[in-house]
């Protein structure tokens, strides 16, 4: 009973606000519609009992990727209105259904074959985050080290490419010139 | 009705994963084209985790937390790039970067 409730009106919660981000004009009511809706999705991983996802999911998206969105929001001129493409709706639209029409054909296929086996059932007694740190860490120790791997990548690249002059190579810069900008540094301070 | 099945979540992620797609679409702003492939990243979840729970199998969340890595990711390098291009060029309009003329 409250399961449904609560079902229904996150579904409900969820739709408008991902609605609102995908056709409002004002980036700002985009980027609070979507960290809203962010919220709201951590709602049915803890009704479904993934209580490690459901923290993740708060803590990565409306934590992490929300505060860099709105970091990288004050870079661009986000106070005029968005231009939008001027294209056939209806074509827009049915395409969109009919790609996700597909998606949840391809999970449900094995669902309605009935030929579904867990392969790491879900251990008797253990909490949710427990048995994720035993499969984690035994079965997907190799794809988690390599996602690590792939974080720092990201770390790396992000710094890299929003760093104040790191497009600038120091190797490829004279000696000079570096001088100059030294000075020239000293003068504004 | 009241009784919340695996097609209920089913249902759920396909109206969202479409209103993501309507949103990759329809957008020409590059940034909002990021929110919508972020849109389209948590449907996906939302089926992964609802499988999960069904099926009492934990691989599910496993790959949702994996998706959720390559979503972390992807947005550090991608709003770097944006920030780079933004730099350059003072604009991040889709329609700006056809350099190709074909």
């Amino acid at each position: 009973m409250f399961e449904a409730i609560a079902f229904y009106l996150f579904s409900f919660l969820t739709i408008t606000m991902f609605f609102i981000a995908v056709t409002t004009s004002q980036a700002l009511y985009a980027l609070t519609a979507l960290a809203a809706g962010m919220i709201f999705i951590s709602a049915f991983f803890f009704i479904l009992g993934a209580d490690f996802l459901g923290a993740i999911q708060i803590v990565v998206y409306s934590g992490a990727v929300m505060a860099l969105y709105a970091f990288g929001m004050m870079f661009f001129d986000t106070t005029r209105d968005v231009k939008e493409k001027q294209g056939n709706k209806f074509i827009i639209v049915g395409m969109g259904v009919l790609a996700a029409v597909l998606v949840v054909v391809i999970f449900a296929a094995p669902i309605v074959g009935d030929n579904i086996v867990a392969i790491y059932p879900m251990i008797e007694g253990a909490g949710n985050t427990q048995e994720v740190g035993m499969v984690l860490f035994t079965k997907y120790l190799v794809p988690f080290e390599v996602a690590a791997v792939m974080l720092l990548v990201a770390m790396i690249a992000g710094i890299v490419l929003a760093g104040k002059k790191m497009d600038l190579s120091l190797t490829l810069t004279s000696d000079d010139k570096i001088e100059e900008d030294e000075n020239n540094k000293k003068v504004l301070l | 009705m009241m009784e919340i099945g695996l097609n209920h979540y089913l249902v759920l992620s396909t109206i969202l994963f479409a209103i993501g797609l309507i949103g990759v679409m329809r957008r020409k702003n590059l940034l909002l084209l990021f929110f919508a492939t972020e849109i389209l990243l948590n449907s996906v979840n939302i089926a992964f985790a609802a499988i999960s729970h069904y099926y009492g199998d934990l691989t599910g969340q496993m790959f949702a937390f994996f998706v959720i890595a390559i979503a972390a990711s992807e947005v550090a390098v991608g709003l770097g790039l944006l920030i780079v291009w933004h730099k350059r060029h003072g604009n991040i309009d889709l329609e700006t970067m056809t350099s190709m003329r074909g």
